[in-house]
């Protein structure tokens, strides 16, 4: 089985991001890149497939710019086998990176493929449902659990009130969240084979992808600020405010 | 315009997230009508048909439609809304699921989550967890889009719409539903709660948010989590209150032992009341709060419950 994961390369979690003061997006200049958290989940996902011996070779694409090779070579470090690239500058809307996806899907061969649910910048979460409606796959989104069984994967799902669980055909999409598993470190051996696993880089018209889109961002602002109110200094006090100012209990 | 809202339900009823979507929907202007797709669907049908400024609510029940898998609805929902300009859902996990599969069988781009509209075409959604606000324009012939729930009322009930049943069918075998585990609750649901209590790392394990439960029962609240919490295995990921769980915005939210992460504030910072309860004073969930207590929670709580 061949296991293809997506990964994006973002701001790091822990950064924290301020709107550019002409409010044409967010500012990123010096910020610390990393691997979107979803898409690491899901590269520890598809190692742990390799490794139970349900996949024979893990390749790990990002849709990007050139310096996204950093993070392929994290989830090459990780234990993917060989990664590609599909350069780009400009920043694809959801439906233009699943075409492409889907463009590498076709050219591969690939039986799974594993997805962040969403990413930490755009927040998007449409990448896995709309590549699976472009294959004409079924989709597990949002997995906690996923586990294949005689040529089919059997995906749990975290819902609104509770999980999910669905049976799927083989090819299909599955994306990350949460509690699917915790993403192992690379060891500094494992660092270092990397350097030397190949990464193929093309375009999206190297695989006959047109990536425009009908979506403009006219404006990006900084959310309404909330002004920390008062200090109580005890909970009889705390009970007065909320019943007789804010009258909310 | 023409609307199309997809109904959020469980066959048996209406859940009020497809209300808060008809009021985006109403936002936008123009006739608005509600898909309902299920199995034995007919009470959520009734109840889909008295959300005000509703025109028509056409039911597909079949079968094919029981689990509401998006292998079938979405096929059937791309079917249904060529004829209209825009189709809504709400941004739950079902609608979440679902609406990006039908925009690309429709060759369209999906607008996620918004929070305002600002035009038939133009709309308002948090991205980098709510730390930045963005407007985006969509020239995109059909406009498929799914709603934060927090951010619009809740329709009223009151409306008379007719209602039409729609015979298309979906054959599709690549995706079986297994099983559902609901949470079983006697408590409030955390996204329609009007008073929530979560819990942070600082609750130290599962067994003290019973302290949190007690709280609870007096205030009728709903119970959450920090994704702290969560992933420390206290409680189930579906307390998680945050950018990557659950969005909520209740008149009261109380954040107890939660020191106030980007991620969790993203979650809950549109609540109209917000109390901390926190013995770090310096823990940024203050910087957010109407009202801090800064106090050790095993000895505030059980105070709390008392006084209330």
């Amino acid at each position: 089985m061949k296991v293809l994961v997506g990964i994006k390369r973002v701001v790091d979690a822990y950064v924290r991001v301020r709107v550019k003061s002409d409010g044409t997006g967010v500012d990123l200049t010096n910020a610390k890149m990393a691997i979107n958290p979803f898409c690491e989940i899901a590269v520890e996902e598809a190692i742990r497939l390799k490794e139970a011996g349900a996949a024979d070779e893990v390749i790990a694409v990002s849709i990007g710019p050139a310096a996204a090779q950093e993070q392929i070579r994290t989830a090459l470090a990780l234990g993917s086998d060989r990664g590609i690239l599909v350069q780009t500058e400009e920043a694809l809307e959801p439906l233009a990176v699943a075409k492409v996806l889907k463009a590498i899907v076709e050219k591969e061969g690939i039986d799974l493929v594993i997805l962040g649910k969403q990413s930490i910048d755009t927040d998007n979460n449409q990448v896995g449902q709309m590549l699976a409606a472009l294959l004409n796959v079924p989709q597990g989104t949002f997995a906690c659990k996923a586990e294949v069984k005689d040529g089919k994967i059997e995906v749990t799902r975290e819902i609104d009130g509770g999980e999910q669980t669905v049976m799927l055909d083989l090819p299909a999409v599955v994306t990350t969240d949460l509690r699917l598993n915790e993403p192992r470190y690379a060891s500094l051996p494992n660092i270092m084979k990397a350097k030397k696993k190949p990464i193929d880089t093309l375009s999206a018209a190297d695989l006959g992808v047109e990536v425009g889109s009908n979506i403009k961002t006219l404006s990006v602002a900084p959310p309404a600020e909330r002004s920390a109110g008062v200090k109580v200094e005890s909970v009889a006090a705390l009970v007065d405010k909320l019943k007789n100012e804010a009258k909310v209990i | 315009m023409s609307i199309l809202v997809i109904a959020e339900h469980d066959n048996g009823s209406l859940k009020t997230a497809t209300l808060n979507t008809v009021t985006a929907a109403a936002a936008i202007g123009g006739d608005v009508d509600i898909l309902v797709a299920g199995y034995g669907c007919d009470a959520a049908a009734q109840e889909a048909a008295k959300a005000a400024g509703v025109g028509k609510v056409i039911v597909a029940d079949n079968a094919c439609y029981e689990h509401q898998l998006p292998e079938a609805v979405a096929p059937l929902v791309a079917e249904v809304g060529k004829g209209y300009t825009h189709i809504l859902a709400a941004a739950t996990t079902t609608g979440k699921n679902l609406m990006p599969r039908v925009a690309a069988l429709l060759d369209v781009d999906q607008i996620s989550d918004i929070i305002e509209v600002k035009g038939e075409d133009t709309f308002v959604r948090p991205i980098y967890a709510g730390n930045a606000m963005a407007t985006v324009q969509t020239s995109d012939p059909i406009k498929v889009v799914t709603v934060r729930t927090t951010a619009f009322a809740e329709a009223a009930k009151d409306g008379s719409a007719t209602v039409e049943s729609n015979a298309h069918t979906v054959e599709q075998s690549k995706a079986q539903f297994v099983g559902e585990q609901l949470s079983k609750s006697e408590r409030p649901e955390l996204t329609a709660a009007s008073v929530v209590i979560s819990g942070g790392r600082g609750m130290q394990n599962g067994e003290n948010f019973a302290l949190l439960e007690k709280v609870a029962d007096k205030l009728g609240a709903a119970i959450g989590a920090s994704r702290a919490a969560v992933d420390a295995g206290f409680v189930p990921n579906d307390y998680q209150v945050g950018q990557t769980g659950k969005i909520v915005a209740p008149d009261l939210y109380i954040a107890v032992g939660i020191s106030g992460a980007i991620q969790h504030l993203a979650g809950m910072k549109d609540s109209k009341v917000i109390v901390a309860i926190n013995k770090d004073e310096e823990a940024p969930i203050f910087q957010v709060a109407d009202y801090g207590l800064v106090a050790d929670l095993f000895k505030a709580l059980p105070e709390l419950e008392e006084a209330l």
